[in-house]
């Protein structure tokens, strides 16, 4: 018996994985294919990036502030309050940066998109997409993704800087640090290579975010339920996705 | 012989353990107005989404003009489907979109004559230019139906399906819906497919009736046979009586009073 439910729901998972292989791929067959819709592109990238400014900006300032004082905390035990910038420009754009941006844009936008595209499903407009030959992939997944992947990067550079001058303003103004040497130790410290994969992230990040708002909207089931279900397991699929991606990138780039 | 615009045969479709059409038999005529009755969840919107190729039936085979339908797929399919005009239950508008650009979502052209061609199909469905730049939010239920009907008919495709095309409007409203979609499958000589359970739709729109009950076609024949028909599904359904060969689930042991 227990073996039987356990293959049951093994096999569930595995379905449901294919299923959203398939439903990722078809996504990307499409978007390089024509025809294109650019003006969906740049309604998407407004409403993903734009939009999204103030969390990302606001999250990444309270949180590199809060690291600055945490870091300036644990170095004073061992005489190493000087390592406040350069620890706090690394967990930043290494860490904190990408991942609260994502965490924060996949709250924002993936659940607004599962809950868009679950109430088009149970009114029938995705539906209407198809017999007015427009096909749904090109017209609502296809800009959804590509914008989420354009954008993200850009959202966790600002998210980044924003960190990084969060943890500056709480350390010249509460913790005594020179600016000036402050953000010369921050430029030393700030390596291409963290920029780099802090942007891979960023795109990863984007792609899971609008796979999943994308994916359980369009399959929403009936009602206001049906949605309601969709939009919680997009931002809690992202979520997971993203946390697990992250870690997946951060021990391929810096695990050697 | 004329070839059926439109024939289904032995068409089946089982969801999970429901079978909801165990092999439908039916011919839509070229310019003919049809109406498929029947009680609700008894797989008439099923029937029109297996004709769009939106679902693909378990058995069976769908011909439009003489073209099999089931197993069409990308370029074939959309060549297919360009055929159809579809009026959903809810009106279905995209509510991103004001109205013109619902009207004319799938017309090709400038953004001008797109706008011009959704004036003209507002007009014909009885809406002046002034809700072109509205949102569908901001129309009343009545008012919605009559954008989607425009929307259905702006690129005068030969057949348009409507899916319960009354159901929640009131009485005088849905007389208007009514006359709308028989004088413009008059006009504009369209072969109209209709599913609905409402009898005044029935009486307006169409030429001829069908009713699907437990899976299958139990009678069809012009609307003015309909009213002398002797088959008691079809005189329990047209009477709208709580008694007789159809019972609802769960109701069958009540006694009968």
């Amino acid at each position: 018996m227990a073996l039987v439910a356990i293959g049951a729901s093994v096999l569930a998972a595995f379905a449901a994985v294919g299923r959203l292989a398939r439903f990722a791929g078809t996504a990307l067959i499409r978007l390089v294919q024509p025809p294109w819709y650019p003006a969906q592109w740049l309604n998407q990238m407004l409403v993903i990036g734009w939009l999204s400014l103030p969390v990302v900006g606001l999250t990444a300032i309270f949180t590199g502030s809060a690291l600055a004082q945490q870091i300036f905390i644990g170095g004073s035990r061992f005489n190493a309050a000087s390592t406040v910038p350069a620890v706090t420009v690394i967990g930043v754009v290494r860490e904190l940066g990408p991942v609260l941006g994502g965490l924060m844009v996949a709250g924002r936008v993936a659940s607004a998109m599962a809950a868009e595209l679950g109430t088009m499903r149970v009114t029938e407009q995705i539906d209407a997409l198809v017999t007015l030959r427009t096909d749904p992939f090109r017209w609502l997944v296809a800009p959804r993704i590509l914008a989420a992947v354009l954008v993200m990067p850009f959202l966790v550079l600002v998210s980044n800087a924003l960190g990084v001058m969060g943890g500056w303003l709480l350390a010249t103004q509460r913790l005594g640090f020179n600016s000036a040497q402050y953000l010369a130790t921050t430029a030393r410290y700030l390596q291409v290579d963290d920029v780099a994969s802090s942007l891979v992230k960023a795109a990863v990040f984007g792609f899971f975010i609008a796979l999943m708002g994308c994916f359980h909207g369009y399959h929403s089931g009936g009602g206001a339920a049906g949605v309601g279900r969709a939009t919680t397991n997009a931002v809690v699929s992202s979520f997971i996705l993203i946390l697990l991606a992250n870690l997946v990138i951060t021990v391929i780039l810096f695990g050697s | 012989m004329i070839v059926p615009r439109i024939r289904l045969a032995g068409v089946a479709k089982r969801f999970g353990p429901r079978q909801v059409l165990a092999g439908v038999d039916l011919d839509v005529m070229p310019g003919e107005s049809l109406v498929i009755i029947g009680g609700s969840g008894t797989g008439k919107s099923v029937t029109l989404k297996l004709i769009l190729g939106l679902i693909a039936p378990d058995a069976g085979s769908i011909l439009v003009d003489g073209q099999e339908v089931v197993g069409l797929k990308g370029a074939a399919l959309d060549a297919h489907r360009a055929r159809f005009g579809m009026l959903f239950q809810g009106g279905a508008l995209f509510d991103s979109l004001p109205v013109w650009r619902n009207v004319s979502f799938a017309l090709a052209g400038s953004a001008a004559s797109r706008r011009a061609a959704a004036i003209d199909n507002l007009a014909r469905v009885g809406l002046g230019p002034e809700v072109a730049d509205l949102k569908p939010a901001e129309l009343s239920g009545g008012m919605q139906k009559r954008v989607a009907l425009a929307r259905a008919i702006a690129a005068r495709p030969p057949i348009i399906f409507f899916d319960e095309p009354t159901t929640g409007l009131d009485p005088i409203t849905a007389a208007v819906i009514n006359d709308l979609i028989r004088e413009l499958a008059t006009d504009l000589k369209i072969t109209a497919l209709t599913i609905t359970h409402d009898m005044h739709s029935v009486r307006t729109v169409a030429d001829r009736v069908a009713m699907l009950h437990a899976g299958s076609i139990i009678w069809q024949g012009p609307l003015a046979s309909l009213d002398g028909c002797d088959n008691p599904h079809v005189r329990q359904f047209i009477t709208g009586s709580a008694h007789g060969p159809i019972q609802m689930p769960g109701l069958a042991n009540r006694p009968a009073r």
